[in-house]
Parts: structure tokens; sequence; C-alpha cells
């Protein structure tokens, strides 16, 4: 059974169309990258995973189940959600923000801290030195980690990354995303990774979806992206050729 | 001769202070229960948003001498006395405590927000846990505004008997005593001075939270 499926899936806001017709299915484990230019509804899709949008028409299945038979606080506890800039409770500690969702479910207190010490370290921060700092004391890479961090608290099954690293210099944005890799393959998470940076994809993904203009112009793994004569998907790979970069 | 007057003005003056104190903490208190809550209301909807500010406007335009005077014949909640005097000054005191707590809560950052429910909060926790924390400066700020407006305006309470510092005030234009006026507005602007930098002491103190 596939840990996310889109069965033709529509969304509308005030009778404008937005998503329309998308079916695909995100396997246990993999990491399904949602690729499109600004606009083309990465976002609208990623919060249709986690409840916090509901399809107009189709269905979305997680777990087996429709999102809309899902208790949607139970359901996004479930679900591990990183945005750009992290989104961090300012004024939260940093130990605070990673230990919320163990809290909102009431872990014992002992169980809590030695969860967040555990996760600081396992993303680079040193528990010692940065459980205590408020979110403003921390670089946008650190913060970025912080939220990879608070996402993973609760042991997610699923993983939902909206542009995580869209705001960060070149080469953090490199070293955040090779965490991810090794994260990804010790912890075997699903992962649904939205980005605009097709270089960033066809580093990340098992597997990429191209979204165009709401519909689902191309999907399959980084190298038959690499062989797609689909249009759009030529316009980005357009983006990886050597004098593609110089504009 | 002058010492007698002080002697005299000292003595009522603490009484008269007391009841201003009393007028004050009273009206912003219920400013408070009724602005608040009815703020987060209309920050969760456009449309209480819209009735629920428009209607403290309308209050906080009508001149306070005339507020007074309206309410006195009205039966039940006018009169002459304190309640009434309490009632106009909650009328006063309502729009920027309302106000704030509006403009607090939706200038929450939308990415923080939008985390706080991708968690799992419910929305109790949302508004709990992280908006009204992240609001509270903002909405101290509308209660420090109020507060100090409250304790200037109160001086006209004693207009309708509900005693306080204005009574001096009142006297002393009535016979032309420019002490006995100055015996009220002092003190009243000296409250003034002190709310204003005890609550921005507070304010600052949770913005750096
Ligand atoms: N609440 C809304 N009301 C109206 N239009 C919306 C709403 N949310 C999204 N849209 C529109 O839907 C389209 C897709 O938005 P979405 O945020 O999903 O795009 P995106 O692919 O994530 O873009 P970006 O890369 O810029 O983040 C856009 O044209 C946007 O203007
Ligand atoms: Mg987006």
């Amino acid at each position: 059974m596939p840990e996310i499926e889109f069965r033709n899936v529509g969304y509308a806001v005030g009778g404008r169309q937005i998503l329309c017709d998308i079916s695909f299915s995100v396997e246990a484990g993999e990491t399904l990258v949602l690729l499109g230019r600004s606009g083309s509804g990465k976002t609208t899709a990623l919060r249709l995973i986690n409840a916090m949008l509901l399809p107009a028409s189709g269905e979305l299945r997680v777990a087996g189940r429709p999102t809309t038979a899902h208790d949607r606080v139970a359901l996004r506890r479930s679900i591990g959600y990183v945005i750009q800039d992290a989104g961090l409770f300012p004024h939260f500690t940093v130990a605070r923000n990673v230990g919320l969702v163990p809290s909102l479910e009431n872990w014992p207190r002992e169980k809590v801290n030695a969860r967040v010490a555990e996760l600081l370290d396992r993303v680079g921060l040193p528990s010692q030195e940065f459980a205590n700092r408020k979110p403003r004391e921390l670089s946008g890479g650190q913060r970025q980690r912080v939220g990879v961090a608070r996402a993973l608290a609760a042991d997610p099954r699923i993983l939902l990354f909206d542009e995580p690293f869209g705001a960060l210099d070149p080469v953090t944005r490199l070293d955040l995303q090779n965490e991810f890799l090794r994260l990804r393959d010790e912890l075997r998470k699903t992962s649904v990774f939205v980005t605009h940076d097709v270089r960033e994809a066809m580093r990340l993904a098992t597997r990429i979806a191209l979204l165009d203009q709401g519909r689902l112009a191309f999907l399959g793994t980084p190298a038959e992206f690499r062989r797609s004569d689909n249009p759009e998907a030529a316009r980005f790979l357009e983006v990886l050729r050597p004098d593609g970069a110089a504009c | 001769m002058l010492s007698d007057v002080l002697q005299d003005l000292l003595e009522e003056g603490g009484e008269l202070l007391v009841q201003h104190l009393v007028l004050v903490f009273v009206s912003m208190a219920i400013a408070c229960a009724i602005g608040i809550p009815l703020g987060i209301a209309a920050a969760a909807s456009p449309r209480t948003r819209r009735f629920a500010l428009a209607f403290a406007g309308i209050g906080q335009t009508i001149p306070s001498l005339a507020l007074f005077g309206f309410l006195i014949p009205i039966p039940f909640i006018g009169g002459i006395g304190e309640h009434t005097a309490i009632l106009a000054l909650v009328v006063y005191a309502l729009l920027p405590v309302l106000r704030n707590t509006v403009t607090g809560i939706l200038g929450v950052d939308a990415g923080v927000r939008d985390s706080a429910i991708a968690m799992g909060m419910t929305p109790r926790q949302v508004l709990r846990m992280v908006e009204l924390p992240l609001a509270a400066p903002t909405i101290l700020a509308g209660i420090r505004i109020a507060t100090v407006t409250t304790i200037g305006t109160a001086t006209i309470a004693a207009a309708i008997g509900a005693g306080g510092l204005g009574v001096f005030i009142f006297r002393g234009i009535a016979s032309i005593d420019k002490l006995q006026i100055l015996a009220g507005a002092i003190p009243a602007a000296l409250l003034a001075l002190i709310a204003d930098a005890g609550l921005g002491a507070l304010e600052k103190r949770w913005s750096v939270r």
C-alpha cells in the first residue's frame, strides 16, 4: 500500500482551478520531489497531504485512508513539516521548539528532553550549546537544522518539506542537502520535498513529479527526467546545461 | 493659612486619589475582560472584526463630557454615580485594547502560525501557545494607551458625582481657585506618567522574550 496516494485530485479557490486531476503515489521510504515553477501549485499539493487543505475533487489517501476521514490533528502530528525559514516559534527555545510535538502528545518530560538532545546532536547542533538558545540567536542554516529536528521529533512516518533550503547560500544549501541524504538513508522516512531548483530535485529525489500550471507534467526517476521530452521538463533541463547557467 | 488649605487638601486628596484609582482600575479590568476576548474573536473572523472595530470606534468619537451627560438619564445603566462613570470610561478604553489585540494576533508571522497548525496544534493551542504570547507586547501597548487616557478622562467623572481627583478640578474651576485645580491635575498627571512608565517597562520585558 502506498504511503500517500493522490487520486484524481483537484483543488480550486474562488472558482480558480489551482490543481487539476493529479494522480500519483508515494511509496514508503521514497523521496518524491515536487518540482515546478513558482505558482505551479507545489505548496498547495503539499498542504493537501497533511489536511491543511482538502481536495475539491478526487481523493487523497494517507496510510490508506482519505485525509477527510483522518482526525486532522492526529494526522498532522504524525507528519513532519519543514518550511522555508523553518517557521520556528520565536518565543520558544530551540529545545522547546524541537520538543513541541512530543509535548503536545504528553510524553513524560525526561523522555522529551532525551529525544531533543538526541535529535539536536543528530542534526549537528550539540545540545549543550544550542538547546537553550532562541531561534533569533541562530544562523539561517542552523535554524533550518532545528526545523528538521523538530519535524523528526515524534518519529513521524512522513516528512513534508516546502523549499526548506530556499533561503540559504549555495554552500550551506549543499551541506544541508547532504545532511538530508544521510538522514534519509539512516531513517528511511517517506518524504515529499517541494523545490523549484532542478539541481536540488536531481540530487535528492528518488522520483520527480513535475507540476506545470496545476497539472502533473511528468513523473519518474531523475534519470528518466533527464531523458524526458516533455516541454516543461525540457525548460528545467536547460537550466542544467552549462550554457544555460549563464542566463 | 496656606498650610491649613494644604492640610485639608492632603486629607481629602488621599480619599479622592483612592477613588480615582478604583475608577481607573475597575474600568480597565472591564475593558480588558471585554476587549481581549472580543479582539480574539475579531481576529478570527473578518465580519466580527468590521462590526467590533466600528462600534468601538463610534464610542471613541463621542466627546467625553457629552457621553457622561448622555448616560445620566438612562435608567438602570445610567444615573449619578460611579457605575455610570465606569461605563463611560470602559467605552473609551475599549477601542485601544480591542484594536491592539486584533493587530497583535493578525501580526503573527504567517509561517509561524502555519507551522503551528501543521504540527498538529488545536486552534485553542495555537491561540494559547503561539498567537497570544507573540501578540502580548502589542496587546499590552493597547492597555497602556487606554490606561493613560482613562486616568485623564476619569477626572471628568467628578461631574456626575463619581468622585476622584476631578473633584478638586471642578471645585477649583467653580471657585476660580488655581491651587485646587492643580491639586487635582498634578496627581492625575503623575499617575498617568507612572502608569505609562510601569506598563511600558512590562511591555519591553515581554517583547525581548
Ligand atoms: N488561498 C489562495 N487563494 C487564491 N489563490 C491561491 C491561494 N493559494 C494559492 N493560490 C494560487 O495558486 C497557485 C499555486 O500556488 P502555490 O503556492 O501552490 O504555488 P507554488 O508552486 O508553491 O509556488 P512557489 O514556488 O512560488 O511557492 C498560485 O497561482 C497562487 O496564486
Ligand atoms: Mg510554494
